[in-house]
């Protein structure tokens, strides 16, 4: 199916134009039209997106679905699109999470629904786009670019405090990106190329390859969020509205991790290597401490927003412990790497269901209730059964229940990290006390219990709408949890090519 | 001197548009108060005629007229095509605000052909005389037009302002160029560049004249320590003239450079480079950080001007063609996103309303989704934020700079970016995500909606396709 069509050139415009076009539309007389045409258009792109992966090669490393023309030919700037194994799954994380955000925000946004939803649709081309760039300039005007829309849905939307969390979140992206785009100048002028996959192969020595990966580190630390420079996450979160909170976490945090995957790890391994304990030390750190820091939180949105930051620990602690493990005399082949890479790549896809369940779970409470305090919650499962049940199985797996997608790759990342040094791995293990502690805790107060208040008593079930979203993302979470396989699979010639770059030294 | 040494059919457009001018003159003179909108009309026939004949010029090579007073090049060509758009959109953006407030009188069009006139003599000159009769023509006009409003206090002290220390910076100017003058025995610039290269050693009026001539440049541009009177004259002008002050004698100051120094004193270029480094940090360091104290709208973009200027110094002081074109692009696109600025400012403006406060912008987005978002592309252009064109810009630039080696220097420039995107988002958030505090409906004639619309969009046109432009700078330097 489609596989002669220019896919990724259809995933990145067909929801910026089409995201136009809602716009244009407007909301004189009802925005019904406006968010029928934006769901039309969002599954019209999942369902384009899916051809990437029926007609994915997962044989090859190299790039496939490459597109290429010039661009700004002066300066050998190229529309350069293609996916490997490791952009593609997110790819399709974007186009499917994107579903479910018009469908969140349907009844709920009645201020200037026409301009949410285009804003979520241009949030979808410019992601789509950072994915599949292979031209480091194209790359970062995708990643500029995107700060447009979500700084216009955290404020447009979002809550009282909306104006401080946004303007924090944009300088602090910005901030991190500036440097990213300096390093790069610097690469041109090194490689005499933009592309990304030149740059893979440039040799830099060591002083040099230390200024870029803290370039980068700036860049993609940010964005992550890692410690200690996760601030701006709780923030953002707890102002933005429901859709806003889902795609930051689901998508946008993922795209930190991606950075350190295409650029950081390949382009500088020598410093990565020396290096390799800072991450590690910030990993750890975002995993016991903020998770100590999600225990205490009384507001739902910032709980979930502390264990997000916790959970894309495992991933740059997946990450960055290769060189651990490679450099330990122990492992004699590089399968505790692959299995480290992958299971950050299975965290980054896991995380992006689960974070978006439970902030549209969040969402159906305070759609509600207005309220995201904990306290002001007790007994829901009274009168919400059907949704608590889900609540429950979110919860369980964002705590890592073996079944679920959230274990698979906690536990890849651990069992990987284990061959690396036990006591890294024994600290990133207490994870799943963490987790479940604090994730359990927020279920037991909200749902549990007795119905504590005439508000909690009069609240409605689930409607379809949101019985719909919740049931496929349950799905989504059961299917990667219980047969993980077909992710690990088509990604699995690209991390071994991946590795070929980490592994090997780029010093002149 | 016979004709064909004057060879007068390069300067073609300068003459239309002189003969314009005094036309433009003489039929105002003669019209009634409620015709005078055949004076704008003229003006704008008569600039695209003018630009009609720029477009027929397409020089080879360098073409020489006046007795080697008068250049034209492609570099000039694609200037004056610039500066000649730029102000004709002026004029299409002032017509409503000038009527509204009783001011729209033939004088303004006049005034601004000849200060048009006096750019495009700048662009192309070959000679520091006919330099600094391009600059006194433009800067003569501009003291008029700031005043134009003479019942208005505020715009006559801006005029005053305007002038002493304008004239002060001419005075510095000629200075320089008479010591520059003693040492090489020539006022022309081809052959003052073939003397300094013959010269040896470091010679010391030399480079005082040098400084003096850079003194001079520097006040025109508006570049730190020289940039006190932008905020006065930007605030204190009546919008129109602000808009027109802030685009095309931008252009005509980058070519002034691009004569003087890059052509003339490039073998000086060690020297100038030196001051300009000082200059260019010091313009984004209190741009940046000083607008984010203002609040009045036509102060604050007065500002951000002045780290504008700082950005183009940037490319200015690479001293190489890569560096000269990266200018170039960064003056054309900055002059293009200053004008939408002001052409937004001048939207919301009505009778005896001047809308120069930045609470003014705010709940734009509810009175006008569209124009609100058109201030969103230019104000994320001038942060340099992609996908508009001004990452272009700062791009370019940076590149430059990257490429001299002077990595510290891309690092400050985007650190200083970084706080000035501060007061943009600042903007930004009054328009969207404040309550409208003004209810009034925005009416504006239909010229103004389309021009201003325009302008929006070719922003992020040039920022999704930006080679084009890209390429004619690059060329220009060839």
């Amino acid at each position: 199916m489609f596989a002669d069509w220019p896919l990724l050139s259809l995933v990145v415009w067909l929801p910026i134009i089409g995201g136009a076009a809602v716009l244009l539309s407007g909301d004189k007389g009802g925005s019904e039209g406006s968010r029928r045409l934006a769901l039309i258009i969002s599954i019209a792109t999942f369902v384009l997106s899916l051809g990437l992966y029926t007609n994915f090669d997962s044989a090859t490393s190299a790039m496939q679905f490459e597109e290429r023309f010039e661009w700004i030919g002066d300066f050998n700037i190229y529309y350069h699109l293609g996916v490997d194994g490791i952009s593609m799954p997110l790819i399709i994380l974007t186009t499917f999470t994107t579903i479910l955000v018009i469908l969140a925000g349907w009844e709920v946004i009645q201020k200037r629904a026409s301009q949410y939803m285009a804003a979520f649709l241009i949030m979808e081309g410019l992601m789509n786009g950072v994915f599949s760039a292979l031209d480091s300039m194209f790359f970062y005007v995708f990643w500029e670019a995107m700060l447009i829309p979500m700084f216009v849905i955290i404020g447009v939307w979002g809550g009282p405090n909306r104006v401080y969390a946004t303007i924090k979140f944009f300088i602090y992206t910005f901030f991190g990106s500036v440097f990213m785009l300096v390093a790069m100048i610097y690469m041109y002028y090194q490689s005499g190329s933009f592309a990304i996959l030149d740059m893979h192969n440039l040799k830099l020595g060591i002083t040099e390859q230390t200024l870029i990966f803290f370039a980068f580190l700036a860049a993609f630390a940010v964005k992550v969020p890692m410690w200690p420079v996760h601030t701006w996450l709780p923030d953002a979160h707890v102002e933005a509205p429901t859709g806003g909170s889902v795609i930051l976490a689901a998508i946008m945090l993922k795209i930190g991790g991606y950075g350190f995957i295409r650029f950081a790890l390949p382009i500088t391994p020598d410093a990565s290597m020396s290096y390799d304990w800072l991450i590690i030390g910030m990993s750890l750190i975002a995993v016991v401490y903020i998770g100590f820091v999600a225990l205490v939180q009384s507001d739902m949105k910032k709980l979930v927003a502390y264990s997000s930051i916790a959970h894309m620990g495992f991933v740059t602690l997946g990450l960055f412990s290769v060189y651990q493990i490679l450099n330990n005399p122990a492992n004699t082949d590089i399968t505790g790497a692959v299995l480290a890479i992958e299971g950050a790549m299975v965290q980054m896809i896991s995380h992006g269901f689960i974070s978006g369940a439970m902030f549209l779970m969040i969402g159906v409470l305070y759609d509600r209730m207005h309220s995201r305090e904990i306290a002001d919650y007790g007994g829901v499962v009274n009168t919400m059964p059907i949704f608590a049940a889900f609540a429950v199985f979110f919860a369980m797996s964002n705590a890592g229940l073996p079944g679920t997608s959230g274990f698979v790759g906690e536990f890849m990342v651990i069992l990987a990290v284990f061959k690396a040094n036990f006591w890294i791995a024994f600290l990133a293990a207490t994870t799943l006390i963490l987790g479940a502690a604090y994730t359990l805790w927020m279920v037991k107060r909200v749902f549990y219990g007795e119905v504590t208040n005439e508000k909690v008593k009069a609240l409605q079930d689930l409607n379809q709408r949101e019985l719909l979203i919740m049931s496929i993302l349950a799905v989504a979470v059961l299917a990667l949890g219980l047969y993980p396989a077909p992710l690990v699979d088509v990604m699995h010639a690209s991390v071994d090519n991946l590795l070929q770059h980490i592994a090997q030294s780029k010093l002149p | 001197m016979t004709l064909e040494m004057l060879n007068l059919s390069i300067a073609i457009p300068e003459l239309f548009l002189l003969a314009l001018a005094c036309t433009v003159l003489v039929v105002d003179v003669y019209l009634k108060d409620e015709s005078r909108n055949v004076t704008y009309v003229l003006s704008q026939i008569g600039l695209i005629i003018t630009l009609v004949l720029i477009s027929q010029q397409s020089p080879e090579s360098r073409e020489l007229a006046f007795n080697g007073l008068f250049v034209n090049d492609f570099l000039a060509t694609v200037l004056k095509y610039s500066v000649v758009l730029l102000v004709a959109i002026v004029f299409v953006y002032s017509r409503q605000y000038l009527q509204d407030r009783n001011i729209f009188k033939g004088e303004f069009y006049v005034l601004g052909l000849f200060g048009l006139l006096g750019m495009m003599v700048m662009i192309s000159s070959n000679h520091f005389l006919s330099m600094y009769l391009g600059l006194e023509l433009l800067s003569l006009s501009l003291y008029a037009m700031v005043a134009f409003d003479r019942d208005n206090p505020n715009a006559a002290e801006s005029a005053m302002k305007y002038f002493v220390l304008g004239a002060i910076a001419s005075g510095m100017l000629l200075y320089g160029m008479s010591m520059v003058y003693g040492m090489t025995g020539s006022l022309n610039i081809v052959e003052v560049a073939v003397a300094l290269d013959k010269m040896e050693g470091n010679n010391i009026v030399l480079i005082f004249g040098l400084v003096f001539m850079v003194i001079g440049l520097s006040f025109k541009l508006g570049a730190v320590p020289f940039h006190m009177w932008i905020p006065d004259v930007y605030h204190g002008s009546p919008t129109t003239v602000t808009s027109y002050i802030a685009t095309a004698p931008k252009v005509a100051g980058f070519a002034m450079v691009i004569r003087l120094l890059a052509e003339s004193m490039g073998s000086l270029q060690a020297d100038w480079q030196g001051m300009f480094i000082i200059m260019a940090v010091l313009s984004m360091i209190l741009g940046n950080v000083i607008a984010i104290a203002q609040t009045n709208l036509k102060r604050l973009l007065a500002y951000s001007t002045i780290s504008h200027v700082g950005f183009i110094m940037l490319g200015l002081l690479a001293g190489n063609q890569e560096g000269y074109s990266a200018a170039m692009f960064y003056t054309l696109t900055y002059a293009l996103m200053s004008l939408g600025g002001f052409g937004v400012i001048i939207l919301l403006t009505r009778k005896g309303f001047e809308a120069d406060n930045i609470d003014d912008l705010k709940g734009l987005n509810q009175r006008s989704p569209w124009f609100a978002f058109m201030m969103l592309i230019i104000v994320f252009s001038m942060a340099g934020v992609p996908p508009t064109v001004g990452f272009w810009a700062k791009l370019a630039v940076l590149k430059a700079v990257v490429n001299i080696d002077m990595l510290w220097l891309a690092l400050v420039a985007v650190f200083f970016s970084i706080i000035g995107i501060f007061y943009y988002l600042r903007i930004v958030k009054l328009m969207y995500f404040d309550e409208a505090v003004d209810t009034n409906d925005i009416h504006c004639s239909r010229d103004m909606q389309l021009a201003l619309s325009a302008n929006g969009i070719s922003v992020l046109v040039l920022g999704l396709y930006p080679a084009a432009l890209m390429s004619i700078c690059i060329a220009a330097f060839a």
